[in-house]
C-alpha cells in the first residue's frame, strides 16, 4: 500500500522521497515533526564511474554520514567466465576490457602469468618488453588524467577536467598509433607484443612528451595551491597506513600513507629495475596527498617513457615475440589495397609454398597452444595499485580458471572507513580519491 | 580405469589398458578425454579414445630452501603439503587449520597483506572440489606466498579469515556468489556481483555459460560453450 502526495510517498520500508539537486528544502519540509529521524540516501550518480553501476547507501544524520555501503555487481559481464571457453591469446582480448582505463596493464598481467605458466618469462624479446613499459606508462598517465579530471569535476574544478580530457586525448591518440585502438587494445599478448612500433611512432612519442612537460605544469598551478581546492580535499578520505594494509588497499592510496610500496620497485617486472624513476609518497594520507601522488607519478611516467623510447630507438627491427613458433602468432598484419589483415608475404608462404606452414597456422590461430598444468600469479602495479591475475591451467588450450585480483574492487571497500563521520560532501571526494572503475570492480 | 569413464566410442586400435600415466607424487586433478572435440561416429581421427590425466605439481620435500623452511617451519603443526613450482610457493592446509596458519603467518612471520582469495572448482578432485587460494605477501620481507585449501562440494564450509585480513570481506562473498563456498564466520556473506535472487553459482565448472546460436551469411554459429573444443 502506497500513498502519495505532493512530494513523498510512503512504502512498507518508510517514506521515500526523490531528491534531484536544489530540493533539499522541500525534503526537510516535508520530514516535518520526524526530521531527526535517520535518513537513508541512495546517493549519485555523481563519479563518473557511478552512473548505475555504483550504488551508495548512506545513512545520514542532518549531513553527517553515520554509515556508508557500496552496492557493486551492476557491471558485472563474466569476463572471467567467458575467458574459460577461449583460447589462451584470445583471453587477452576479453581481459583488456575489465579495467578500460588500464587497458595494457589488464593485459601485462595476463600475459605475464601466461608466460611464467608456459615457463618463457626469459626468452620474451627485450623490444616487446620495452614496449610493454612504454605501453603501460602511457597508459598509468591517461588513467591518472581522467583520475584528475573526474576527481576535478566532481568538486566542481571543471577546467580541471576539460584539460584533464584534453591531454589524455593525446595519449589515445598515441594508443591508436601504435596499437590501432583507443581502449580495448589486446596488444600485449603471451610471448610479446602483437605488433611491431609503427614508422614515427618515437616522433610522436617524443613530441607528446614535450608537450606533456608544459602542460603538466598547468595542473599544479591550478589545484596544488589552490584554497577552495585544498579545503575540499585536505584531511578528507583519511586511511593511515595500518588501514590500508588491513583492507588492501594499494596504489596511490596506499602511497599517501607514506609507504613507498610500488611493485615496480620492489618487485620488478618487465625490467622495471632498468629504468630509473622514482616512488612518489605524501604523508598525509588524505585526498589532497594522493593528488599530489597521481601528479607526481604522471611526471616519473614521463621519465619512464623517455628512457623507453630511447632504448626503443636502438631497437629497431628487433623481435617483439618469442622465437618460439608454436607460441608466436604466425602472422603479422600488413596494409593493403583492401585494408588491413595478413600480410601478402605470408598469405603467399602458406597459400602457395608449404602446405606445413599452413596447417601449423591453422591449428595455432584455430586450437591455440597448450599451458602446462599449474598455477600463477605475477601482481603488477597498476594506476590504482596491485593489480593481479590468478591463473590456473589444467594443461589445455583454455585457461580453466583466471581470477583477477583488481585494485578498484578491493580499494573500494574503504568507501565505509573513508566517509563515515564526514560530511555527504565529502563522500564524493573520498571515493574520487580512491578511483574506482567499475568495468574493473565487477568485472 | 574404471569401466564407467571409458568413453564409449573407444576405436578398435586402442589398446585395452592403459598404461599408469601418473607419476610418483603427482597430484590428478582430472582427466582429459579426446582431443578435438567430436564424439562418437564423427571422429575420423580415432584420437577421440585418448585418455590422459590431468596432473598438477607434486609436492615439494624438505628442506625448500631459502626462506621457504622459515615459513615451513613455523607452519609445521598444520602439516601443509608444500608445492614449490615456477618460482611460486603454495602451502595447502587443511580447513580447519586455516585460521590458525592464517594467523601464524600474519603475525609471526609479517605475512600482513592478503591480495585476496579466488575460487577454483575441480569437479573431479574427489573430496576436495572447491579450492580456495590465498595470495600472501610480506611487505616486511618483500616475500609472497599461495595458501590454499580445500573443501568437498557436499559440505562447502570454509573458515572465514576476514578477522585476520579484513580486506577479505568483498573477496570472500565474490568467491561465495561465484562458487558457493560458505564462509563460515563471514560478517555479513552476501553475493556481491550477481543479483541476490540469482540461482547457482557461475563460476563452477558445472554452470554453463550459456549463449544463443548468432546468424551470419546463412550460417549458424553455436554458441562458445558449444563449439568444437580443442581439449
Amino acid at each position: 500500500m502506497t500513498t502519495t502526495n505532493d512530494y513523498g510517498f510512503d512504502t512498507s520500508e518508510g517514506r521515500v522521497f526523490t531528491v534531484s539537486g536544489q530540493d533539499w528544502d522541500q525534503l526537510t519540509d516535508q520530514l516535518g515533526e520526524a526530521a531527526d529521524e535517520r535518513i537513508v540516501v541512495n546517493m549519485g550518480p555523481q563519479h563518473p564511474s557511478t552512473h548505475g553501476v555504483l550504488r551508495l547507501i548512506l545513512e545520514l544524520e542532518g549531513e553527517t554520514v553515520t554509515e556508508a555501503r557500496a552496492g557493486i555487481g551492476y557491471l558485472h559481464t563474466g569476463i572471467e567466465k567467458n575467458m574459460e571457453y577461449r583460447s589462451w591469446v584470445q583471453g587477452v582480448t576479453f581481459c583488456t576490457r575489465m579495467d578500460y582505463l588500464a587497458p595494457l596493464h589488464n593485459e601485462a598481467t595476463y600475459s605475464l602469468g601466461v608466460e611464467r605458466l608456459l615457463g618463457i618469462e626469459d626468452d620474451v624479446p627485450e623490444k616487446a618488453q620495452v614496449m610493454r613499459v612504454l605501453l603501460m606508462e602511457l597508459n598509468r598517465i591517461s588513467s591518472h588524467l581522467v583520475a584528475i579530471a573526474t576527481g576535478g569535476m566532481e568538486i566542481g574544478a571543471l577546467t580541471v577536467m576539460t584539460i584533464g580530457f584534453r591531454e589524455r586525448e593525446l595519449v589515445l591518440d598515441l594508443f591508436e598509433l601504435i596499437t590501432g585502438l583507443r581502449m580495448n587494445h589486446a596488444f600485449i599478448r603471451p610471448g610479446g607484443v602483437a605488433q611491431d612500433l609503427p614508422p614515427g611512432a618515437l616522433e610522436e612519442i617524443r613530441g607528446f612528451v614535450e608537450l606533456m612537460k608544459k602542460r603538466l605544469p598547468e595542473y599544479a598551478d591550478l589545484c596544488n595551491a589552490n584554497p577552495i581546492f585544498r579545503a575540499r580535499l585536505e584531511n578528507v578520505g583519511v586511511l593511515d597506513l595500518e588501514g590500508c594494509v588491513a583492507l588492501g588497499l594499494t596504489g596511490p592510496v596506499l602511497r599517501s600513507t607514506g609507504y613507498p610500496w610500488d611493485l615496480r620497485k620492489t618487485q620488478p617486472y618487465c625490467g622495471y629495475e632498468d629504468y630509473e624513476f622514482d616512488v612518489q609518497t605524501w604523508d598525509t594520507a588524505d585526498a589532497y596527498g594522493r593528488f599530489r601522488i597521481r601528479l607526481g607519478e604522471m611526471w616519473e611516467s614521463l621519465r619512464i617513457v623517455e628512457q623507453a623510447a630511447d632504448r626503443l630507438a636502438k631497437l629497431e627491427g628487433a623481435p617483439i615475440m618469442v622465437a618460439d613458433k608454436k607460441i608466436a602468432w604466425p602472422s603479422q598484419l600488413a596494409i593493403g589495397s583492401d585494408g588491413m589483415g595478413n600480410s601478402l608475404d605470408h598469405i603467399r608462404h602458406i597459400m602457395g609454398e608449404s602446405m606445413e606452414a599452413l596447417i601449423h597456422h591453422f591449428k595455432l590461430v584455430t586450437e591455440g597452444f597448450r599451458v602446462p598444468a599449474g598455477q600463477a600469479y605475477v601482481p603488477i602495479e597498476g594506476p590504482r595499485g596491485e593489480l593481479g591475475a590468478h591463473i590456473v591451467s589444467d594443461g589445455g588450450t583454455r585457461p580453466y580458471r583466471v581470477h583477477f585480483r583488481d585494485p578498484s574492487f578491493t580499494n573500494l571497500q574503504a568507501t565505509s572507513v573513508m566517509s563515515e563521520g564526514g560530511m555527504v560532501a565529502d563522500v564524493i571526494v573520498a571515493i574520487a580519491s580512491i578511483d574506482p572503475v567499475m568495468g574493473g570492480v565487477d568485472r | 580405469m574404471t569401466e564407467s569413464n571409458v568413453p564409449d566410442n573407444r576405436p578398435d586400435n586402442v589398446p585395452d589398458e592403459t598404461p599408469e600415466l601418473v607419476a610418483e607424487g603427482q597430484e590428478q586433478i582430472g582427466t582429459r578425454e579426446g582431443m578435438f572435440g567430436v564424439r562418437g561416429t564423427g571422429d575420423t581421427s580415432g584420437f577421440g579414445g585418448l585418455v590422459r590425466p590431468v596432473l598438477f605439481p607434486a609436492p615439494a620435500k624438505a628442506p625448500y630452501g631459502g626462506w621457504y623452511d622459515e615459513v615451513a617451519g613455523a607452519l609445521e603443526a598444520a602439516e601443509p603439503s608444500v608445492v614449490i613450482d615456477r618460482g611460486e610457493i603454495t602451502f595447502h592446509v587443511r580447513r580447519e587449520d586455516l585460521v590458525t596458519v592464517a594467523r601464524i603467518l600474519r603475525d609471526k612471520l609479517s605475512f600482513e597483506f592478503c591480495s585476496g582469495v579466488n575460487g577454483v572448482h575441480y569437479p573431479e578432485d574427489a573430496g576436495k572440489e572447491l579450492h580456495a587460494v590465498y595470495h600472501l605477501l610480506s611487505m616486511t620481507h618483500n616475500r609472497r606466498i599461495r595458501l590454499e585449501t580445500s573443501a568437498p562440494d557436499a559440505d562447502p564450509h570454509l573458515p572465514s579469515l576476514v578477522s585476520v585480513y579484513p580486506t577479505l570481506d568483498w573477496h570472500e562473498r565474490e568467491t561465495y556468489d561465484m562458487f558457493g563456498l560458505v564462509f563460515d564466520g563471514h560478517p555479513a556473506l552476501t553475493r556481491i556481483l550477481m543479483p541476490d535472487d540469482w540461482p547457482g553459482h557461475p563460476q563452477r565448472k558445472d554452470y554453463p555459460l550459456g549463449g544463443i546460436p548468432v546468424e551470419y551469411k546463412g550460417a549458424s554459429i553455436p554458441p562458445p560453450d558449444t563449439r568444437r573444443s580443442y581439449s
